[in-house]
């Protein structure tokens, strides 16, 4: 067995003329949590489904726990949880018998099946609401259900995909407060999401996805201290004044990034000329004015693939 | 840590704890529609079974040598299996991986395509076994005699239940989308279940309807069931019973095949 829960060896998966999935490598050491960041259509889905033969590769290697897939892929999903991006809970039935029927997918032997049920819906604060049919219940809930199905059997990995699109900001802090978790009791988990914020709170490292490639790997403030520096100048005004900061910043050498009503300048503690290397130091050297703020995964996530993210 | 850490051994093809899992989750469901699902499945041919043997059989009274009632009593097991086979199969399927994608969520535990779709087919098999006698037993109360033969029929229906439903998530395997049912039901289904023997023998049909005749399954259903009631005849009904049991063979695979082309991208 590697050293790690999951190894990607230059994995290419085609669908007709796209290229999904373009020679990617990533790795999920045990016990950490890994999140695979990138917009819509960046290869992500169609990763984590290759992980659980859900998807066959054209090229490249999986290991999953030891097992190369797809040859041993049930093996691998044996000791893994999934936790898909579509509901596919059965709607008609209660919380209960949703986790009954997973509990017998996922092999739980008869003597533990209660047991692994009250676990699970302890974890997913859900024991209130064992016995209501599955569209009585809020998508958050359902959220929470899903997650519970996908720990019935104590997997070693849990693969997260998208965990809390579509969720209100509330009830997405509830389910990061439920997959930070999951992490602390040493579970390995892969998650991938577009909520650059989701990232940067939950993961140990993350993969920067991009048309099927990975543009960066590392740990969140690694990713951020290397590509966008400590903090970025928030510079707003005109769309003309945008231009002008931009070519003054470009002339400079300095990173920017343009979002909608502002241009942000990236590494702004170094780029002024005073040996303190404040923010102010950009005003003096070229009499820009803006808010400073943290700079995040997103500025880096731009930085790397010129795609706003969300 | 955990459960199934300790299984490390290499998991086989048709495992019985992955058909165990999947026929599970449809007796769980079924526990919650179980209602409809019988109604549908066994008015339909009690209705067929009423018309005719009421409507048909106010103006004959001997089909084939049989008693009318007799005769369509037994046929309509076939009909019943047509609709608690192939359709359920055909509309549940197309729902579980288009609509819910129930079948997402099975395959990502540890269960293969082969196992899925061998599990739904022997569970659409065995509930066809069973409604496959309910109109034959509403038949008793109009006059047909009960018979020792008659405990074989559920195992006939189940059997011929186990192709219908391959063929059936076979044809749900290959829909683009469920309007394309429409197809399949008028263009082979429909004509199927009335030239099969049911409700008039196919003796009096032209040679090439007879044809046909021989290559439906219900067809062989049909005489199957009708000498279990009243009397097996030797070398002619191993024919019948080998022709569903190659029917169940070739649509089990198919089914197999199609649904892992769609399952598996």
């Amino acid at each position: 067995m590697t050293g790690s829960a999951i190894t990607l060896r230059g994995v290419v998966k085609r669908f007709g003329a796209l290229t999904a999935v373009d020679g990617l490598d990533l790795d999920v050491p045990f016990g950490s949590c890994v999140g695979l960041l990138g917009p819509n259509g960046a290869g992500k889905s169609t990763t984590m489904k290759a992980l659980t033969a859900q998807v066959i590769l054209d090229e490249g290697e999986i290991e999953v726990l030891g097992h190369r897939l797809p040859g041993d892929s049930k093996q691998a999903r044996a000791q893994m949880g999934v936790v898909p991006q579509l509901d596919n809970l059965d709607t008609s039935l209660t919380v209960d018998q949703n986790l009954l029927v997973f509990s017998h997918l996922y092999r739980v032997p008869k003597a533990d099946r209660k047991g692994a049920i009250e676990r699970a819906l302890g974890l997913a604060n859900l024991t209130e609401r064992r016995a209501s049919k599955v569209d009585q219940l809020s998508g958050g809930m359902r959220r929470r259900l899903l997650i519970a199905r996908a720990l019935l059997h104590e997997p070693r990995l849990i693969l997260l995909d998208e965990p809390t699109v579509g969720l209100d900001p509330q009830v997405r802090q509830e389910l990061w407060a439920l997959i930070d978790k999951l992490r602390s009791d040493g579970v390995s988990i892969l998650m991938s999401t577009h909520y650059i914020e989701e990232a940067e709170r939950l993961c140990d490292e993350v993969t920067i996805m991009s048309h099927g490639k990975a543009v960066a790997v590392g740990a969140p403030r690694a990713l951020i201290a290397e590509h966008a520096g400590p903090e970025a100048l928030e510079v707003y005004g005109s769309p003309t004044r945008l231009g002008e900061v931009e070519a003054l910043a470009a002339e400079r050498g300095w990173r920017t990034r343009r979002t909608g009503t502002s241009v942000a300048v990236l590494h702004s503690n170094q780029v002024g000329s005073r040996e303190d290397g404040g923010v102010s130091d950009l005003g003096d050297a070229a009499g820009l004015e803006g808010e400073r703020r943290i700079t995040n995964l997103e500025d880096v996530f731009v930085l790397l693939t010129g795609e706003e993210i969300s | 840590m955990g459960v199934a850490t300790a299984t490390q051994r290499r998991l086989g093809r048709l495992e019985g704890a992955a058909l165990r899992g999947v026929m599970v989750r449809e007796l769980v469901n079924y526990s919650s529609f179980w209602r409809s699902s019988t109604f549908s499945s066994t008015v339909d041919p009690t209705i067929y079974l009423l018309a005719f043997g009421f409507g048909f059989g106010s103006l004959v009274s001997q089909v084939a040598g049989y008693d009318y009632i007799d005769f369509v009593g037994t046929g309509i097991v076939a009909t019943t299996v047509l609709f608690s086979g192939a359709f359920p199969a055909m509309y549940s399927t197309f729902v579980k991986y288009e609509f819910q994608h129930t079948y997402d969520a099975i395959l990502a535990a540890p269960v293969d395509t082969e196992e899925l779709v061998t599990a739904e087919a022997l569970w659409i098999a065995a509930r066809t076994g069973i409604y496959g006698c309910v109109p034959m037993l509403v038949a008793t109360l109009f006059g047909l005699d009960p018979s020792w033969g008659m405990l074989l029929v559920p195992f006939i229906a189940a059997l011929a239940g186990f192709g219908w439903a391959g063929f059936g998530i076979f044809i749900a395997a290959k829909a683009k989308s469920i309007e394309s049912f429409s197809y399949w039901q008028s263009g082979l289904l429909t004509p199927m279940f009335l030239v099969a023997g049911t409700f008039f023998p196919l003796d009096q049909l032209p040679t090439w309807a007879q044809i046909l005749g021989n290559v439906n399954p219900l067809f062989h259903c049909v005489e199957l069931v009708r000498h279990a009631v009243f009397g097996l005849e030797g070398w002619g009904d191993i024919g019948h019973l080998a022709f569903l049991i190659a029917f169940g063979l070739i649509s089990w695979r198919l089914a197999i095949r199609y649904m892992e082309r769609r399952l598996i991208k």
